[in-house]
Parts: C-alpha cells; structure tokens; sequence
C-alpha cells in the first residue's frame, strides 16, 4: 500500500466525474455531431450541363453563356441558373467562371469601359485579364476560376469549377 | 491547472459562496435511497429536469434543420432524421424524452401528493409545480404538430376542436391558437412553432426558476 492513500471522499469524487462526463458526453456527442454535419457532408463533382450555345459561334471575345442545372439543397430541390464566360483560344475552349475572387460579386467582360480587354468586376473595381488572372493593384487576389468545358454534338456543355489552369 | 484557474478567479470574485450555497447540503437520511431504498421517490423531480434539460438541448438543435412552413415542414424533418449524421439520434431523443417528461413530472407530482409535501408552507410551490405541468403538457401539444404528418394534423384538428368545446369563449381560443377560423395550416404551423420554441420554453425556465428558489427556501419536507 502506498502512503498516499486515496480517500473515500476522493475516490468518489473521481468516480462520479468520470461517471457523470460520460454520461455528458454521450448525450452531446451526437448533438454535436448532428450540428456540424454540413461541413463534413461529401460533395460529387457536377455533371456536365448542356448549354444551347454553339460552339460554331465561339470566337476569341468572351461570352456570357447561362446554364440551368437541378440544384439539391437539403430537401430543396430547383432549377438554378449559373453562367459562365466562354471564349476560345485556337480552337480550345475555354469557359471562366464570373464570380469575383475578391468577395463574390459576378465580373462582366469589358465591364469597364476604359480597359475593354479585362473581366470587370463593379463591386470594388476589380479587374482580371481574358485569361482570368487577376490584375495587381485591384482588390482581388487570385485568378477567375475556371469551368470544365467540352463540345456536345457542337453545343458547349459546361462541368464542375476548378481553381484556373491557365495563368 | 483547473485549480489554479479556479483560485485565480475565486481570488478576484469569491465564487466559492455562490456555488456552495447552490450545491453544498447534506442529503437528509430519509430522501438517500442509499439508507431506505423506497427514498427513490424523491429522484422523480430532478430527473424531470434532467430530461427537461435534454429536451431543450436537443430541441435548440433540431431547430438548426427544422422549417415551420407547410412546404417545408416534413421534408425537413425527413432530411434531419435521414441524412444528417445521427439525425435519429437527436429527433428520437425529443421525441422519446417528449413522452418521458411528461411520465417523470406526473411521478414526481404523485410522490408530492403521497408525502403531504403541498401543505403549508408549500402551497406556493405546488401550484407553480401545477403550472409546470401545464407548460409541459403545452410543450407536448404544440410540439405534436411540427413534424407535419398525419398524425400530427389530426391530432391537432382533435386537440384544437376540443378547445373549441369551452362554453362562450371556445370558438376565439379555437380562431387564437389555429391562426384562422376554418383552415388548420400554415399559420397554426408558425403559431405553435413560435409557442414551442419561444413562448412556453420561456415560461417553463422561469416558472423552474420560482421552484427551485421556494426549495432552497424551505427546504425538502420532512419525513413521514
Ligand atoms: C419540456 C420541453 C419540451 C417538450 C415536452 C417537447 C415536445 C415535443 C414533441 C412531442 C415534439 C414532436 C416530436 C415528434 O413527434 O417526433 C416536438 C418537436 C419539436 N420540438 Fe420540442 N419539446 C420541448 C422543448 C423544446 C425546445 C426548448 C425546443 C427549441 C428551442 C424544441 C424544438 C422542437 C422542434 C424544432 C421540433 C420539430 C422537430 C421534430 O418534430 O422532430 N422543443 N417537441
Ligand atoms: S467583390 Fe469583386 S472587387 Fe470586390
């Protein structure tokens, strides 16, 4: 027997907490779990929507093309629609996604009527070059995402967003 | 490292006085099971407000997914209970403790009336206790509809048509608690939300409050 002896008063003490933070935890436990389960919630990846854009009518100046697809949120489910600014480069297409990189505003080619040639964006006055790449000294601070894009029996059809490949 | 935080803040605020006022009594012999096991009576009030507790714990969590809309109502439910991670868990916690709530609350009240405990000087405690059970049972009724099926709308027109039956003033409590005079739907769906989430928890946490204050008062009874 060691000389510190446990009391009954400490053996209790520890017995009950331990009894009692059990209990606690099993009843918080699933609250818990319940409440932070959108974060944990796997998403897929879209599947390609077909847009009635033809490719044929691409040419190297973005345009706007909006594409509705059934959007599922939680037990909600509609039809939204989301566009995206496609352009081609040679003959690879190219589709940009318009939500600004600073705070999510929706940029617009050629927005600004003084730099014809950039996404403008009339939140803050942020500016991306055709290729999405952001322009130094304007608020946003990486890149135009960009969309998977393919040519569908001559009609774009547009996939899941990615960070930009080409800049 | 507990204690020391704990002495820093008693140091500054003397907290030891608050909680030892709250927590620190002996347990007279006759209410310790642990010396007459029959003493189990007396654990009916606190495990009323254990699962009082659990309810509006859970409930505040339900709430999170929950959506008192017609349209909306019993897909949300669906979804919470179906495909949030330990959905079933929470609602079957709010659910099961709904009905054992009211069990613990009717046991303790009998143990009260058996041991004489509502005579003087405890007429006060047993009529807010009486209060109590009505805000449960409140509780109970309007939580019966938020899940927005059958059963619920059914029991609800039940429950509803049977307020209706008082002499005069029935048909205004019908039209108040329905939200119009015909139609049981969308605002009977908001107002007993609104009277389960808010209202009655309200009422409930301070007519708990009057309980517990008069116990600390007057302490428990006596033996028989
Ligand atoms: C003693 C207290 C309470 C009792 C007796 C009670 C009772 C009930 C009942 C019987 C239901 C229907 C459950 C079902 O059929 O599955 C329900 C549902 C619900 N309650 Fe409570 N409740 C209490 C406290 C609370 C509190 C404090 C909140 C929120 C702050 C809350 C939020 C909800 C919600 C959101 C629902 C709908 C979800 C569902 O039906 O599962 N409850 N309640
Ligand atoms: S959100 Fe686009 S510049 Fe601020």
């Amino acid at each position: 027997m060691s000389n510190n002896r446990v009391s009954r008063r400490q053996f209790l003490g520890y017995t009950l907490t331990g009894v009692g933070g059990f209990m606690a935890a099993g009843m918080l436990m699933p609250m818990v779990r319940f409440a932070v389960d959108p974060i944990l919630q796997q998403h897929e990846g879209g599947d390609f929507v077909l847009t009635d854009q033809a490719v044929a009518d691409i040419t190297e100046e973005p345009v706007r093309v909006d594409f509705a697809f059934e959007q599922v949120d939680a037990w909600y489910t509609s039809e939204v629609t989301n566009s995206a600014w496609v352009y081609k480069e040679g003959d690879k297409l190219i589709a940009l996604s318009p939500v600004c990189k600073h705070l999510g505003c929706t940029v617009n080619w050629a927005g600004d009527t003084e730099n014809p040639t950039q996404f403008f964006c009339p939140c803050h006055a942020g500016r991306y070059e055709k290729n999405g790449q952001n322009i130094a000294g304007t608020p946003p601070l990486g890149p135009l995402d960009e969309y998977e894009v393919r040519d569908q029996d001559g009609f774009v059809a547009i996939g899941a967003v990615r960070d930009n490949t080409l800049v | 490292m507990l204690n020391k935080l704990y002495d820093w803040v008693d140091e500054r605020l003397d907290i030891t006085p608050i909680w030892r006022d709250i927590a620190d009594h002996e347990v007279p012999e006759h209410v310790n099971p642990a010396h007459h096991f029959s003493a189990f009576v007396y654990c009916f009030g606190g495990l009323t407000f254990f699962i009082t507790v659990i309810q509006i714990l859970s409930g505040m969590f339900l709430t999170m997914y929950y959506v008192p809309d017609i349209e909306n109502a019993w897909q949300s439910v669906y979804y919470l209970q179906n495909e949030v991670a330990f959905g079933e868990i929470v609602r079957g916690m709010h659910h099961w403790g709904a009905s054992l709530v009211v069990v613990m609350i009717f046991l303790h009240t009998l143990r009260v009336f058996f041991t004489g405990s509502y005579k003087k000087p405890r007429e006060l405690n047993w009529v807010v206790g009486v209060m109590l059970f009505g805000v449960i049972l409140g509780l109970s009724f309007t939580g019966y509809l938020l899940p927005w099926d059958m059963k619920a709308l059914f029991a609800t027109k039940v429950g509803i048509e049977i307020a209706a039956s008082v002499p005069v003033i029935g048909e205004s409590i019908k039209i108040l608690l329905a939200g119009d005079s015909t139609i049981l739907g969308a605002q009977t769906l908001t107002r007993f939300f609104a009277i389960h989430v808010f209202f009655l928890p309200a009422a409930l946490l301070g007519l708990l409050a009057a309980h517990f204050i008069m116990i600390r008062r007057q302490g428990i009874s006596g033996p028989l």
